[in-house]
């Protein structure tokens, strides 16, 4: 045969999917096995998401509202709380999840809040503010090197769906598309080619 | 009770029905259009085109009920919840796979037009010579010069943004202002236009989204939101276009929730003399009467109809005779690829605004002017260029404020693209009745066996090098390939199993896309290809819709069918 022979590095096709999906503006979840499964959906692992129901209570609601603000704090823009992402965090794991992956979630929340009781001697919710974000960058940290480590039997770290869930929450609420980025519904025009003035926000698409 | 007469009977009203119906109602035929689904009325039925994304639940995602009440369609990306209703039920519709087979379908008036990519390219006589010249299955009873007015013919009316480039294998029509590159784009065609004997080249993707006012329809407005359906009619579909147009001369019925089961064949006159009509809701059984009939019901639909047809005659249906019916099915395969990053000073300080709809393409270059691969045919690649948004966060070290800000800027450029490969003609490759299972109408379903081969695979090797490659030489950092896997009918491409020929004993249609067995009978869908060349197919069916149309209505006059 007259082909070269691969050169390139030919990536996984989870890493594929994960890197397509970024270049075209898509977005995938790691506890969301749906768009890796293909037709190898995990026939066991599954459940109907209304079992799901009642996998959060109010506390832990609240909880995921002060670890995706200590994410993704009020700048000079609102910040995650303000954007609803502690209930849309509780409402994608109930629905989206499969069950291994919202048992990996629930609990790497136990998780979470046992290290703020054993290191800061209480609630995460109650710590200092300096405290949550020390907490979670180290947690920051440790799946950042797990995700990049893992190999593709293991789990996704409880921390990277996590952050991975109040990235979207935050940045497809209305808050992120009209304050944290710009939004226009009808732009009426493609310019292939403006200036980027150093500060200017993303433009958030429409769908 | 007499059946209620027409001049014309369409079946499906997707792309080709539309077509059919334009331009047949617009020569003066009394024409029923039949659609299996429901109406979908233009603008007023879009209701998620309004739509802030931050309203939907799950914005946009899919959830696990959602999964398990669709098992085909979450095979790929058509599952989503913000167009869900535009998609059929596997349920109700469910099918056979002899082998994996994603079949994405839409039951509704304007069918996947609602839906479509839009991506617009006229065939070449490359294309329409290959099996000849290659021994491969039938010659196209057809060559460019049939087809190249009625290309003109439907790009003008549907509206085909486009840049002319002067490629024997990617003929220019009759174009709108092509939708520009971006500046990132623009930079790497620049650089690649003079590598390679500048026969990689990179152009605008030609898209069926309006550049300039239609009747009736506004220019694109560039919110990138055309699988909602288009408040302002930018894009191409059944609803913006065709049928507006066949409504507009009064001659037009369209009835949805109706499915044809059946044509109902006439022994004596060798004709057919109209079809069985199933209603979808109350289930009751109508004859409709016709001089001809357009199946234009999707490639798998239109030759599930002639395998269930004329069986006292055929045992395996009408058109059957040359025992092609149901065979040579293809797609086109794809989910290969390469990308990387893009750096260089000049692009820092560039961005662009509003959301196009299209992208770039590099037409075919592979097996042309003399080159000679270990594969037949080609491939082209349709990409894009963009700069990063906040989805890159997910992967980045870093919580808190400054991380959060800096997230809400655009970030590198990114530029890649994803290869549509030709798939050959193979007769194993087929489609049949499965009698043993039924849908949600008792009627029996498809059976699917299809598979890619040898000469598909080898391809997909340059599919993914050839690019990294380009993207290396055009200067392009941390490039790397892709290969996300492959099974027929993912390329939402269905071609074949009717297919166009010279010969009645080899294939099922003639050159005027008339069965030979029943030559008041037009199958002008993907059924008809004899080939699928590497270009999106869409603006071919439209082509031979409305070159056929005009031939049915010049034979009628003639008094030949």
């Amino acid at each position: 045969m007259n082909n070269d022979q691969p050169k390139f590095e030919l990536i996984s096709r989870r890493e594929a999917i994960l890197r397509v999906s970024a270049l075209f503006g898509g977005t995938l979840l790691v506890g969301q096995a749906a768009m890796l499964a293909g037709c190898a959906a995990p026939a066991t692992g599954r459940q109907r998401s209304s079992a799901a129901r009642g996998l959060f209570s109010q506390s832990d609601i609240e909880l995921m509202d002060e670890i995706a603000e200590t994410i993704l704090p009020e700048t000079d823009t609102p910040g995650a709380k303000a954007a609803g992402v502690g209930p849309f965090i509780a409402l994608m794991v109930s629905d989206t999840y499969y069950a291994a992956d919202q048992q990996v979630f629930v609990k790497g929340l136990a998780d979470l809040q046992t290290r703020s009781l054993t290191g800061y001697g209480a609630n995460f919710r109650v710590i200092t503010a300096a405290q949550r974000l020390e907490l979670v960058e180290r947690l920051d940290a440790e799946q950042h090197l797990y995700m990049e480590t893992r190999t593709d039997a293991m789990p996704a770290h409880y921390f990277r769906m996590i952050k991975e869930l109040t990235l979207l929450g935050y940045f497809t609420s209305e808050i992120g598309y009209m304050q944290a980025m710009r939004y226009v519904e009808t732009p009426g025009r493609f310019d292939p080619c403006v200036p980027l003035v150093p500060g200017e926000k993303s433009w958030a698409p429409h769908a | 009770m007499a059946a209620e007469m027409y001049d014309a009977i369409v079946v499906g009203s997707g792309i080709s029905g539309g077509w059919a119906a334009k331009e047949l109602t617009e020569k003066g035929l009394r024409v029923l259009m039949l659609e299996r689904g429901r109406n979908v009325e233009h603008v007023k039925d879009y209701v998620n085109a309004r739509k802030a994304p931050w309203e939907y639940p799950h914005r946009g995602g899919r959830t696990v009920a959602m999964e398990e009440a669709w098992p085909v369609l979450r095979r790929d990306y058509p599952l989503n919840e913000k167009n869900l209703d535009w998609w059929a039920s596997d349920r109700d519709s469910p099918y056979t796979e002899v082998r994996r087979f994603d079949w994405y379908r839409g039951y509704h008036v304007g069918g996947r037009s609602l839906l479509w990519g839009r991506q617009s390219y006229r065939l070449s006589d490359f294309d329409f010579e290959a099996n000849a010249r290659e021994g491969i299955a039938v010659d196209w009873p057809i060559r460019y010069a049939d087809l190249a007015p009625w290309y003109d013919h439907v790009e003008r009316h549907a509206g085909v943004a486009g840049s002319h480039e002067n490629m024997a294998q990617l003929p220019d029509g009759e174009f709108q202002p092509a939708m520009p590159l971006n500046c990132g784009e623009e930079l790497v065609a620049g650089r690649l236009a003079n590598l390679f004997d500048g026969r990689r080249r990179i152009i605008p993707g030609r898209v069926a989204n309006a550049t300039q006012a239609l009747p009736g329809r506004a220019p694109c407005q560039y919110r990138n939101a055309c699988w909602l359906g288009c408040p302002y009619g930018g894009y191409f579909s059944t609803q913006s276009s065709t049928l507006p147009a066949a409504m507009a001369t009064g001659r037009l019925t369209l009835m949805p929730f109706s499915i044809v089961t059946e044509l109902v064949y006439d022994r004596e006159r060798q004709r057919v003399s109209g079809v069985r009509v199933l209603d979808a809701v109350t289930e009751k059984s109508t004859e409709f009467t016709a001089r001809v009939v357009f199946l234009c019901a999707s490639t798998l639909n239109s030759t599930w109809l002639l395998l269930r047809s004329a069986t006292d005659v055929w045992p395996g249906g009408l058109g059957s005779s040359s025992g092609e019916l149901g065979h040579n099915l293809m797609d086109h395969h794809f989910r290969v690829g390469a990308e990387g990053t893009l750096r260089d000073a000049s692009l820092d300080d560039k961005y662009y605004y509003g959301g196009r709809p299209t992208g770039f393409y590099i037409p075919r270059y592979r097996n042309l002017f003399g080159e000679q691969r270990d594969y037949l045919r080609g491939f082209g690649y349709q990409g894009s260029s963009s700069r990063l948004g906040w989805q890159r966060a997910v992967r980045e070290l870093g919580v808190g404020a400054d991380f959060k800000d800096r997230m809400s800027e655009p970030g590198e450029w990114r530029i890649g693209a994803t290869a549509f490969g030709e798939m050959l003609p193979h007769h194993p490759n087929r489609i049949s009745i499965d009698q043993t299972h039924t849908d949600k109408w008792g009627l029996p379903v498809l059976a699917i066996d299809c598979a890619i081969g040898e000469n598909e695979r080898l391809m997909r090797i340059d599919m993914a090098n050839d690019m990294a490659e380009m993207l290396e030489a055009s200067g392009v950092s941390e490039v790397s390939t892709y290969d996300n896997e492959y099974w027929p009918g993912m390329g939402i491409h269905e071609m074949g199993t009717a297919r166009m020929g010279r010969d009645p004993k080899t294939s099922v249609l003639n050159g005027r896309n008339q069965v030979w067995d029943a030559p008041n009978v037009f199958v002008t869908d993907g059924a008809c290809m004899t080939s699928t060349a590497c270009q999106n197919p869409s603006l071919t069916y439209m082509a031979l819709t409305a070159r056929a149309a005009d031939f049915a209505v010049a034979e009628l006059k003639r008094g030949n069918l």
